[in-house]
């Protein structure tokens, strides 16, 4: 489904403040994987996000997406077929239109056919709502209101129904319940578990929390200085373990991981 | 207070520059740039309508206004969003070079006199008849059309793109929003509402004047930040509303100003202070708000001690 092909970026080239983020990275999803993403601090992880959903073009490299070269496609147009979510709920959605006007945003996608000047019909008005009743957090009955008034949980759960309402072919989650608490976190960890299998759709998900990356989809990639170093999968990642996931990844580079959230979340 | 004459002339010219007060609705509250376009697209706009009018096309002068104005809009567009210039900049060099074409239009003089010219409102008093408030009734009108269009162009697809482009910069460049477009539209309706303004304005007081436009962003500011201040809490269409009502009330201080003998030359001076007191508004409620926390904190640090 996604094949990565030596990508490659390095951020101000030929300054001081030089920077090697990708370094050739070689990449290839089946359609309907779902690998977790963990590494260390700067390691490339949201620049690989970026690389992918086109913010910036690549310096090298190749970019697949279901058989369509997308590497000097602009990111508006890689957006109809790709969703994404960041770590900031504010991120995903305009607090000052309606519920009903965002998902209208989002369902853009899907209505390449009709006019730029249709606008919100009763039918649309039914899907919408009976996507929001399935999160189950009562926004069915709110969808006049300004998305502002809602809470982060529930802003990042409505940013998760708008990136699958028109289903993407991949998915690009970029820590997106770290910014909530613990319950709510869980919450919608749940709801993209359900929405990506439902749909079996192809995810890549950056997280933090090692335990989540060994038990959420069917494989886990560490990243570390730019480069994909580890990639676990099948019956290995089954019996894997947090510490054993570590070891690995020290062995393969040569030092231990170092990300402060990881350290600290592993605490617990 | 007002003698009725007065009362209709500030509805009249009201109802004109609110065209002026949705358009910076439109590009400074709904897609977040402060468009300097704006002085600049208004001649235009009186420029192309009066030379039409006086060519005796004084129905035809509006539209050809409003693609002037819209052609205006896109200079500034295409300035922002292909070759990176800042928006304020980008506006303000197409407003420099629109005062050589505005003076082109009006065909290298700085006004066009138009005292016996046929106008859309000499039009519209011989339909009605020498009783009517026809001026009234025209202006009216044509700011209704504009505020029902504009609202409902709002609640369309490409008017919730637009709406997304100036409220979340980050979500739409994670959707699929083309915000080069987005922007690009949105500024070609802005200044041809500007222009649709100015047009207007020449044929109801018969002369344009490369002058006419200067402040007007300014003017336009200070009638949509009356109009939110008193009514703007709500809808798109409050909002819309709130900007033309704004725009009324601001040419009944007008008037207010100069039958308190204010000198006409003092009024862009007194438009400027309103701006900038209201928009400074909020800060200087916070200032208010530190300065008695402070002294509360100062007297009950004396009493105790």
């Amino acid at each position: 489904m996604l094949d990565l092909n030596h990508v490659s970026k390095t951020f101000n080239p030929g300054t001081v403040n030089e920077k090697v983020a990708l370094q050739a990275v070689d990449l290839h999803l089946e359609a309907g994987d779902f690998a977790t993403i963990v590494g260390s601090n700067g390691a490339g992880k949201s620049t690989l996000f970026n690389a992918i959903a086109g913010e910036f073009i690549a310096d090298a490299g190749t970019i697949t997406l279901d058989g369509q070269d997308i590497t000097f496609q602009p990111d508006y147009r890689r957006s109809k077929v790709i969703g994404r979510m960041f770590q900031d709920p504010l991120k995903g959605t305009a607090p000052h239109m309606t519920i009903e006007e965002n998902l209208a945003l989002a369902f853009l996608r899907a209505s390449r056919q009709t006019s730029p000047f249709s606008r919100i019909t009763k039918a649309d008005r039914t899907f919408f709502a009976g996507k929001l009743s399935a999160l189950g957090l009562g926004l069915e009955d709110r969808m006049k209101q300004p998305v502002g008034l809602l809470s982060g949980g529930q802003r990042q759960a409505l940013t998760l129904l708008m990136a699958t309402l028109v289903t993407p072919k991949l998915l690009l989650l970029d820590e997106h319940t770290a910014a909530l608490d613990p319950a709510t976190a869980d919450k919608v960890l749940e709801l993209t578990r359900q929405i990506v299998a439902e749909n079996r759709i192809t995810c890549l998900m950056i997280t933090h929390n090692m335990r989540d990356a060994l038990t959420l989809g069917n494989r886990t990639l560490m990243m570390d200085r730019g480069r994909i170093v580890l990639d676990v999968g099948g019956e290995e990642r089954a019996h894997m373990g947090v510490n054993e996931l570590l070891e690995r990844f020290a062995q393969n580079v040569g030092h231990q991981l170092d990300n402060d959230r990881i350290l600290l979340s592993n605490e617990e | 207070m007002f003698t009725a004459a007065t009362v209709l002339n500030a509805l009249e010219l009201g109802f004109i520059y609110a065209l002026v007060a949705m358009a910076l609705f439109l590009s400074f509250r709904v897609l977040n740039i402060a468009d300097m376009t704006t002085d600049g697209a208004f001649t235009l706009g009186c420029a192309v309508s009066a030379t039409a009018a006086v060519a005796g096309h004084p129905f035809l002068g509006l539209p050809l206004a409003m693609l002037a104005g819209a052609a205006a809009g896109f200079i500034t567009a295409f300035l922002q969003t292909r070759l990176a210039v800042r928006s304020i900049l980008a506006g303000i060099i197409t407003n420099t070079g629109l005062y050589t074409v505005n003076l082109a239009v009006m065909g290298f003089s700085s006004n066009v006199p138009m005292l016996k010219t046929e106008t859309v409102f000499t039009a519209a008093q011989a339909l009605l008849g020498e009783g009517a408030p026809s001026r009234v009734i025209v202006a009216a009108l044509i700011t209704a059309a504009a505020c029902v269009l504009l609202i409902a162009f709002l609640g369309t697809r490409m008017g919730l793109s637009i709406r997304a482009t100036g409220d979340n910069p980050d979500m739409v460049r994670a959707s699929s929003i083309n915000t080069t477009f987005t922007i690009t539209v949105g500024l070609c309706i802005a200044n041809a509402m500007t222009a649709l303004s100015g047009a207007v304005l020449a044929q109801y007081q018969r002369s344009a004047d490369i002058n006419l436009g200067t402040g007007m962003v300014v003017i336009g500011l200070a009638s949509l930040i009356i109009g939110e201040t008193l009514f703007g809490r709500g809808g798109l269409w409050t909002k819309a509303v709130a900007a033309v009502a704004g725009s009324v009330i601001y040419r009944f201080i007008i008037a207010l100003a100069l039958r308190a003998n204010v000198p006409s030359e003092c009024l862009k001076l007194i438009s400027a202070v309103i701006v900038a007191l209201a928009i400074a508004a909020p800060a200087l409620q916070a200032r208010a708000a530190f300065r008695r926390r402070r002294a509360r904190a100062e007297k009950e640090g004396a009493s105790r001690a």
